[in-house]
């Protein structure tokens, strides 16, 4: 079971602000998804090797090889929030 | 002598090494020359963590790590796997750090240090792949900036963390330990360490052994030295006065030379670890023998190889397998002169001339030493005169023969010594008379006369036997 408490927790590790009437809401939904996905638990996976990822490959590598990265306008062209090449967020502690 | 670590003290050190000697990133193509370059040049779509881009492994990151994890006598997994660290800080613009979680690419290894009582294991726990985040830079002081510049071309850095067991016992320990893997790392050629933020320290420290606290911002190994030697005050200042020690991160100030707590809510299952669905997990076991091929012989191995083969001494030959290019210098040197000679030269006397000068060996060419260490030991010039020359090479440029001659550092022939010693005790009889009533400084002032008739091209040591001998008689 999910809490409230829980879903504010969760809001704040993802700097979402939910206000207490929502994390109600949030927290009921979010159940019933919990529950949705819980059926998997009735499935026997005992003696199962752990799938690590859904295609059945390994090793798939690139050389270490230099290609052209953006240039500093393309990189900056989706914020209005720069100064002197760098972007710019508000004060972090 | 058994160091019986009176404090409890217990350090596990966690590095963090930039692999920037790699062409490339850990998952992407750009380029990882950015030092001296323009903020948010060196970025794409991947390292910037735009949607729809995707990450590819770096062949060459992953030989890397295999070849770290070797050196420190770690075993490779049979198969491992990238996870997503998740946690909001405008440094990771994904939102999440990709690293390996459960199953590091290298673990259990161990190395060997000076101890504060001779050879001691420092247990390696595990060495893993990760990404490095992007810089931030605060607009003005930590506590009142107006805002954070980021700049993303260290965004995708290959960084390996490597994580040892609590073993050392003191500062000291802890410093020997670092300068152990920075030479083993310089030995591996997988990174420059020159290079700012190569190398970044967090360490775990406690005391009576009671719980740890974490020691997070060092950035240099003589910071590292500092932050520990504040931090065991701190913490045994506060048992004393009837405090406990609770589990926590501190942030060490290197201008204040002090650690100050970090508040902070985030725990290891807040990250919420999970597999990385966009890499598909890694198989490189097999590969084992072939990076074992690949690696040089290492410090300590080299070590004990010159011993043998040079027949010199432990200290010396510990000196000069420190630094891959100090070995490689002496190697050179040692084969053209005598190596007991060139050992001494290099590891004495021309280290601490470069140390003084804050110089690398590079400041020194493998002929000139050959050449003073030749000039010594036929008994051309005294030893004086070949520290001379170094200094004088380092300072002003020149070669070892020219400032023998512009100098006049050519030892003198025995006789103009003998004739010397004579006339300063003809000259002085005071002095002679002081010294045979018993005052052993009028010596000093006859073999300075010595020294003042031969310019000071005479030996010294010689010169003072020879007056010796001559007022025996």
């Amino acid at each position: 079971m999910i809490t409230k408490e829980e879903v504010e927790h969760v809001g704040w590790l993802s700097r979402i602000e939910i206000d207490a009437k929502q994390s109600d809401s949030y927290a009921e939904k979010l159940n019933s998804v919990l529950d949705y996905f819980g059926q998997l638990d009735e499935v026997d996976t005992e003696d199962i090797a752990p799938t690590y990822h859904i295609a059945d490959i390994v090793n798939v590598f690139r050389e270490d090889e230099v290609t052209e990265s953006l240039s500093q306008k393309e990189v900056l062209a989706n914020t209005e929030n720069k100064q002197e090449g760098n972007f710019k967020a508000p004060r972090i502690m | 002598m058994v160091y019986e670590n009176p404090d409890g003290v217990r350090i596990g050190l966690e590095v963090h090494v930039q692999l920037n000697k790699l062409n490339t990133k850990l998952f992407c193509g750009c380029s990882t020359k950015y030092h001296n370059s323009e903020p948010n040049t060196h970025v794409c779509p991947v390292c910037l963590g735009l949607p729809g881009s995707l990450p590819v492994i770096n062949e060459r990151a992953v030989e890397f790590a295999m070849k770290i994890g070797l050196a420190l006598n770690c075993s490779i997994v049979e198969q491992t796997q990238f996870h997503r660290k998740n946690y909001y800080y405008p440094d990771l613009p994904k939102g999440f750090q990709t690293t390996q979680y459960d199953y590091p690419i290298a673990g259990q290894g161990k190395i060997m240090i000076e101890g504060e009582d001779g050879e001691r294991v420092i247990r390696i726990t595990r060495a893993h792949m990760e990404e490095d985040p992007g810089r931030l830079q605060h607009m003005g002081s930590i506590d009142r900036s107006k805002g954070t510049l980021i700049n993303y071309n260290r965004s995708g850095m290959t960084l390996i963390e490597i994580v040892s067991e609590p073993d050392m016992r003191s500062p000291k320990e802890a410093r020997r330990y670092l300068d152990k893997l920075r030479s083993i790392l310089d030995y591996l050629d997988v990174f420059d360490g020159d290079l700012e933020g190569a190398m970044r320290v967090d360490a775990n420290v406690s005391v009576f052994n009671g719980e740890r606290v974490e020691v997070k911002n060092i950035s240099s190994f003589k910071g590292a030295e500092r932050a520990l030697l504040y931090e065991i005050m701190r913490q045994k200042n506060h048992i004393r006065r009837g405090g406990t020690i609770t589990l926590e991160t501190r942030h060490f100030d290197e201008a204040r030379g002090v650690t100050l707590s970090m508040r902070t809510k985030e725990e290891e299952h807040d990250y919420r670890y999970f597999p990385e669905p966009d890499l598909v997990p890694l198989r490189v076991a097999d590969r084992v023998p072939e990076v074992l091929k690949t690696l040089p012989e290492l410090p300590d191995a080299k070590k004990e190889r010159f011993m043998k083969e040079y027949g010199i001494a432990d200290m010396h030959a510990r000196a000069l397998t420190t630094e891959i290019k100090l070995a490689n210098f002496y190697e050179e040197v040692a084969a053209k002169v005598d190596p007991k000679a060139a050992a001494v030269w290099i590891a004495d006397i021309l280290k601490g001339e470069l140390n003084y000068r804050d110089l690398a060996i590079d400041a020194f060419t493998v002929d000139d030493i050959v050449d003073i260490v030749e000039l010594v030991t036929s008994n051309r010039i005294t030893e004086q005169s070949g520290v001379e020359i170094i200094r004088t090479v380092l300072d002003h440029g020149g070669k070892p023969q020219d400032i023998v001659n512009e100098k006049g550092l050519l030892k003198v022939e025995d006789d103009i010594v003998a004739k010397a010693v004579g006339e300063a005790i003809a000259e002085n009889p005071e002095a002679v008379a002081d010294y045979l009533a018993g005052k052993e400084k009028s010596l000093n002032f006859i073999v300075g006369k010595v020294m003042q008739k031969t310019k000071g091209r005479a030996d010294a040591r010689e010169a003072r036997e020879k007056v010796l001998e001559e007022l025996k008689e």
